[in-house]
């Protein structure tokens, strides 16, 4: 294993993080306690509870998922593209380093800094409303589970775009849809029941769900459900990975 | 003396159905600076790729220090350092930084004096807290080199080094060169500049059009330069040359009216003087004399002509 070849790789990724600490840190903890403001005030006064958890405390996980998961997306697909971008993965390419390597440092950065946001935007809800976490351990599992899925996806996405254009073309036209019609804000339970079978099928539903069960213990779909749906989804993203390296697509010419 | 380099028979066409090489062998010695030699578009950035693990060839094999390049990468690429033709860098980092992100990629432990000894040799050494962005040209290039030195290869991929540089840096990287094969490392350089390729290079490599047209030793490619012709017109055409001169090697032409002696420029005597008087005593009247030489120039442009 070369381990100080993940190590560089990681490094040079987390001091792009670090660089831009300020924005890094503030963006979120601004744009949660927005949310906060605007949902948890303004519709929570109307809403009150959803099954026993206020509504503020209730978008928490939530809050957080949307957060993680358009963090992976674009902290794993820039660092990738942007070496691709500038030229300088020959450098990589000619390293003696294995695929699987260059995977763990690249990915392993990016769901490293998802979640420090994920935490920092925990401990900001702290302030603004009462939460307990019901299952502590799982929802670390969760987290880490799906920073580490969404950043092999943006990894995928990075080494795919040929532009930046397409760099931002999956997260803005799938992924943000999909968390916000995912129960990110609501139960599914408040929907009719068409939309409510429609929402079956965004696999971000499953996310949200084990989510939010590992805090208050309740969910929309079961917590099997959700484990499974988040362990094949990071099975399928490694499978492509793997063929990328194998076939070179879009790395070697 | 068994190649650190080996290729063997390698062909590379890309997606869009070009073949950039087309079946290139080539051995490289340990300890040896090889030129290559070749026009723009020849194959030479492709046929460095291949070797460094940046592209995949078609179908050939490869080894580096006797390690399989696509079956042992591992062992083959520890021993190559690659300085790419363009100056690729990230922009917002720090050159000691990067330099330092090179050898760690290379799956080398942190070791600062040694990349600083690296930085001086290199004049980078003031430089080592400014960010790439802010360096010139010339000094970019310096840092690229510098990120492939870090890791103390022992085969040295310089791909037109001083392309668009100034003196200075060609000067310095010439010295470089002759540094690094002070310590044993194998280097391979890329070029157009005929003068460099002789200024350099123990031995030098043509090519063109993705075939490797000639592997010479500098010097005998030299001696070939060094090779010239003297033409002599002859008032009258002879049939045959008069046995006197049978030393001198003579080429009579086909309609008899001129003759070549060829001879060495760098040779204690050219055997002219001698040659003069022994066709005046022959009785052969001159009209006219030339003489040409046969660059390293001439001899390129005859191989790329002739092999395209
Ligand atoms: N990625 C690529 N796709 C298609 N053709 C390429 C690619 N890279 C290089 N070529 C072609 O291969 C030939 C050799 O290129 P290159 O190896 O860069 O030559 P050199 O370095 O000798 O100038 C050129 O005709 C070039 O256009
Ligand atoms: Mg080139």
């Amino acid at each position: 294993m070369n381990w100080n070849g993940i190590q560089a790789i990681w490094r040079f990724e987390m001091a792009r993080f670090f660089r831009s600490i300020i924005q890094s840190i503030v963006s979120p903890v601004l744009s949660t306690s927005l949310y906060f403001v605007v949902f948890g005030a303004a519709i929570g006064s109307r809403i009150q509870e959803v099954e026993g958890v206020s509504y503020g405390a209730f978008i928490v996980p939530g809050l957080i998922m949307l957060s993680v998961l358009t963090q992976s997306l674009q902290n794993a697909s820039f660092g990738i593209y942007f070496p691709k971008f500038i030229g300088t993965i020959y450098e990589v390419l000619s390293a003696p380093i294995s695929s699987l390597e260059i995977v763990i440092g690249y990915v392993g950065a990016a769901a490293c800094k998802s979640l420090m946001i994920g935490a920092i935007i925990l401990i900001t809800s702290f302030f603004f409303v009462d939460i307990s976490i019901a299952h502590p351990f799982w929802m670390v599992a969760f987290l880490v589970l799906t920073c580490v899925s969404f950043s092999l996806l943006g990894f995928i996405i990075g080494i795919w775009a040929k532009s930046f254009e397409q760099l931002n073309l999956v997260p803005l036209l799938v992924v943000t849809p999909l968390v916000f019609l995912g129960g990110s804000f609501y139960s599914i339970t408040m929907l009719p029941p068409i939309w409510q079978t429609i929402s079956l099928f965004n696999p971000v539903l499953y996310l949200v769900s084990g989510f939010r069960w590992a805090f208050f213990g309740m969910s929309d779909v079961p917590v099997a459900a959700s484990l499974v749906a988040i362990t094949g989804f990071t099975a399928l993203c490694l499978g492509i990975v793997w063929w990328i390296f194998k076939t070179g697509y879009r790395l070697k010419a | 003396m068994p190649s650190i380099v080996s290729v063997k028979n390698v062909r590379k066409s890309y997606d869009d159905g070009f073949e950039a090489l087309k079946g290139v062998s080539l051995d490289i010695e340990e300890g040896e600076i090889l030129a290559l030699l070749g026009p723009n578009g020849a194959g030479k950035t492709t046929l460095i790729s291949t070797i460094c693990g940046i592209t995949t060839p078609t179908s050939g094999s490869i080894s580096v220090g006797g390690f399989d390049v696509s079956a042992d990468y591992r062992a083959a690429r520890n021993l190559i350092g690659l300085v790419p033709q363009e100056i690729n860098l990230e922009p917002f980092e720090f050159v000691m930084n990067t330099v330092r992100f090179s050898r760690g990629l290379f799956g080398k432990a942190r070791n600062d004096a040694l990349i600083e000894d690296v930085l001086r040799d290199l004049s980078l050494y003031e430089k080592r807290n400014n960010r790439t962005v802010e360096l010139s040209g010339g000094m970019k290039r310096r840092v690229l080199i510098a990120k492939a030195l870090s890791h103390e290869p022992r085969v040295l991929f310089l791909d037109e080094p001083t392309a668009g540089v100034d003196v200075e840096l060609r000067k310095d990287m010439w010295e470089l060169v002759e540094r690094l094969r002070q310590d044993g490392v194998t280097v391979i350089l890329t070029t157009h500049y005929i003068e460099e390729a002789e200024a350099i290079a123990d031995r030098i490599g043509v090519i063109n059009n993705g075939e490797i047209l000639l592997v010479e030793d500098k010097t005998a490619l030299m001696a070939r330069m060094g090779q010239k012709e003297m033409r002599i017109e002859l008032t009258e055409a002879a049939t045959k040359l008069p046995e006197s001169l049978s030393d001198y090697n003579l080429v009579l032409s086909d309609d008899g009216a001129s003759l070549v002696y060829s001879y060495d420029t760098k040779a204690q005597r050219t055997g002219i003087t001698s040659l003069l008087k022994d066709l005046q005593a022959a009785g052969l009247g001159l009209r006219d004399v030339q003489t040409s030489q046969s660059s390293l120039e001439d001899i390129f442009v005859g191989l790329v002509k002739e092999s395209s």
